[in-house]
């Protein structure tokens, strides 16, 4: 589909500034604009500083060895790739996971699902939808949050931990754990790390409800403005169960266009390069992946995330989410579901997804079983995916009769949503760019855009909601007009 | 306890048999001193220096120093101690040393002295060197990039395998590890896993293969407590100046 800021009827007046994705500081997004003669936004791109290394570095390595080294590839999602990895591997061994292994991962991953939404949510985002994206910088940050409604952050505090807490019983540490590995896992819950778990989880279902009810409210008392802020209209992809239910930890491919239409459906994983393909440009470290069916990135773009998987699955098998899933559907005839605000709700309905699955797992004598591990026929080639935080996590892996990993092929969350996040920001930067003059404003609303995304980059997650962020302004004659970067300390130095 | 048979370590009476080193004396009473080629069951190889004490205000090696009546050893002392940290510290930027995804984490020696010893930087420039995996063996790994050539690989399966499976070669920092074979691959030699060379490895070089990561995080080997509080596992199984003859 046409992008509606890169269709210059005379490209070759644009001047192209070539803003090679050099090394950066890791964590810095940085966003170049073109303008026309008439000061027209022509083109806007973020350039991303990606994690490609690994796929290399992995090559040689034993298999056992990757689902804990490629995990630390990320510090906010590491069970995503743990898991992702472990999934492969698992083909690797042949094996079909024991019900202890198997529900121990979920309450693992769902323990991430939780952890992670409410970092995002709450520690991220909220001081963007608390205060309004153009308030005073000094307090839009968590501190802020903590200072103005304390009883919010405190729930966001302690849903976090709650979910860490989860992932220390389950994979050993909260951080970068071991506990998932080739065809199995290496531990089970205690009885007391289970009765520990039980304790608290229907505060935490509890306080997700209310985390789903404050975002509802804010898209009640905003409607005009969070149904169209950087809306744009997108194909989705995202893991579904074989009866159409939302699943985060397995499923198949379904993808439907951006009309609703469907693409595939329970597509098997396994061969997921039968209907994806990665596009490579010169301008960004970050691979541009499409719908082979589509023909190219230009056309074939799509995203992934909270909103696809809570909009494209048929029911939520939960009841409280599910409900909660209902009404957002519904609310003003649909137009929730094709906001890009609308990830944050539908970020918030999979908490409280994620809690309920918890406490169902928690109440299941099996997570404290004693079968850990299986195997069976070794094979050659192994592919996991999972449903990560913030999108579909593909690992692809081949693996020589050394045990030795050959080949290695990561398509992560972000990723997918590559091109959708730099459409959003397009339309964001038409909506609000005022001239050649760059405003805080304008900047602030950039960020709130790709950060509805929720992009695994360090920015968007180690800062504490002072996303790094650079922007440029290039005039027709490639000069550049004006240049404004954020630092982290807050301060906007033009240049 | 015999008059005539102690010596005094950082201001504690140790008591010895004769023949004993200093670091076997030391063990046998409970305190540790740091190590990585020593190993209770072969003879001292004095290689590593990490065990280096002060005796009589000289430095030597504590495991292949007999222990003599009147000794006054020191060995924890600050000035020892920062040179020990430094030898570990020059091992760890010599090797690859990835501990977050080795698999030995938990388990191996060097890394319990890099937390006994306090090591909280690499310090030095990292040397990279290039150590191809050996994945060869059916039941065996080789990941030379670990290797801190202690030699136990090479003394057991010398000692005890009667195998002569590994042994060292080049000079100085170009000294690496290498399996006797015409092709230098595990599986051209009769290694079996089964034998000691496989047991003794005190880093993450020979690894049984498609075993890593089993034990949970909490239940591995240094999980409870530091090294020095193993220090009963290191006591010497044999009498005489070291270990096995």
């Amino acid at each position: 589909m046409p992008f509606a800021l890169e269709t210059a009827s005379h490209p070759e007046n644009l001047k192209r500034v070539a803003i090679e994705p050099v090394s950066r500081v890791e964590g810095h997004g940085k966003v170049t604009l073109l303008l026309d003669d008439d000061n027209h936004v022509q083109q806007v791109r973020l350039h991303i500083t990606e994690f490609r290394g690994f796929e290399k570095f992995i090559e040689g390595r034993p298999y056992w060895e990757v689902p804990v080294m490629v995990q630390r590839l990320c510090g906010i999602c590491p069970v995503s790739h743990h898991l992702a990895a472990s999934k492969a591997m698992d083909m690797i061994v042949g094996a079909t996971l024991t019900p202890t292994a198997e529900k121990i991962r979920r309450l693992m991953h769902y323990g991430q699902i939780l952890q992670s939404h409410a970092l995002h949510f709450f520690h991220l985002s909220s001081p963007d939808l608390l205060f309004g994206f153009d308030s005073d910088v000094a307090h839009r940050n968590i501190v802020g949050v903590i200072a103005a409604h304390p009883d919010i952050a405190k729930k966001g505090v302690l849903l976090r931990k709650y979910g860490q807490e989860i992932i220390r019983m389950t994979a050993g540490k909260r951080v970068h754990g071991t506990g998932s590995i080739p065809g199995g896992v290496n531990k089970s819950l205690t009885a007391e790390e289970r009765a520990t778990l039980q304790k608290d989880i229907y505060q935490m279902i509890a306080w997700s409800r209310d985390a789903v009810n404050l975002i509802k409210q804010l898209f009640e008392q905003h409607l005009e403005f969070y149904n169209s802020f950087g809306r744009i209209s997108a194909h989705n992809m995202g893991l579904v169960r074989a009866d159409g239910a939302m699943d985060l930890y397995h499923g198949g491919l379904r993808a439907r266009r951006a009309d609703g239409s469907t693409l595939f459906d329970h597509f098997d994983y396994s061969r997921y390069w039968d209907v994806i393909s990665e596009d490579v440009k010169s301008w960004s470290y970050m691979k541009f992946p499409f719908f082979n069916a589509m023909g190219s990135s230009d056309t074939g773009w799509y995203r992934v995330g909270p909103l696809t998987r809570v909009t494209q699955c048929d029911f939520i098998p939960t009841p409280l989410a599910d409900k909660e899933r209902s009404e957002f559907m519904a609310f003003d005839n649909g137009s929730a579901t094709g906001a890009t605000l609308g990830y944050h709700w539908a970020r918030m309905i999979e908490m409280l997804h994620a809690a309920e699955v918890i406490k169902d797992l928690l109440h299941d004598d099996d997570v404290c079983g004693k079968e850990l591990m299986s195997s069976g026929k070794r094979q050659e080639r192994g592919v996991g995916v999972i449903e990560a935080p913030r999108g579909t996590l593909i690992h692809h892996y081949r693996v020589d009769e050394h045990d030795q990993v050959i080949r290695a092929n990561l398509i992560v969350s972000t990723t997918h949503n590559n091109q959708a996040m730099n459409e959003a920001i397009r339309v964001v930067a038409k909506q609000y760019l005022d001239g050649r003059e760059l405003t805080e404003g304008l900047l602030n609303h950039i960020e709130v855009a790709i950060r509805c995304f929720d992009p695994c980059l360090s920015c968007a997650t180690h800062a504490l909601g002072k996303m790094p962020l650079e922007v440029e302004l290039i005039g027709a004659d490639g000069t550049a007009i004006d240049r404004m970067t954020r630092n982290m300390n807050d301060s906007c130095p033009r240049s | 306890m015999s008059e005539t048979n102690t010596f005094i370590l950082d201001d504690q009476e140790i008591p010895f048999t004769p023949g004993q080193s200093v670091m076997q004396a030391a063990l046998s009473a409970g305190v540790f001193i740091p190590h990585l080629c020593y190993h209770p069951e072969f003879r001292p190889h004095g290689s590593c220096k990490l065990c280096t004490v002060k005796i009589n205000g000289r430095p030597a090696t504590s495991c292949t120093t007999p222990a003599a009546h009147g000794m006054e050893v020191e060995s924890n002392t600050p000035e020892i101690l920062d040179k020990r940290r430094t030898l570990v510290q020059m091992l760890l930027i010599e090797g690859n040393h990835f501990c977050p995804s080795c698999e030995k984490s938990g388990f191996c020696k060097l890394q319990a002295l890099g937390y006994e010893l306090g090591v909280m930087t690499p310090r030095f420039n990292l040397m990279y060197p290039t150590r191809p995996v050996d994945a060869s063996h059916p039941d065996v790994l080789l990941d030379f990039n670990r290797c801190i050539l202690c030699e136990l690989c090479i003394r057991a399966s010398t000692e005890v395998d009667g195998k002569f499976v590994f042994a060292l070669s080049g000079r100085g920092i170009k000294k690496h590890l290498v399996v006797n074979a015409e092709s230098g691959r595990l599986a051209d030699t009769n290694f079996s896993l089964t034998d000691k060379a496989a047991q003794v490895c005190p880093v993450g070089v020979i690894l049984p293969k498609r075993m890593g990561f089993a034990v949970p995080i909490g239940q591995r080997h240094f999980d409870d407590a530091p090294i020095s509080a193993h220090v009963d596992e290191f006591k010497p199984v044999m009498p005489g100046p070291g270990g096995r003859s």
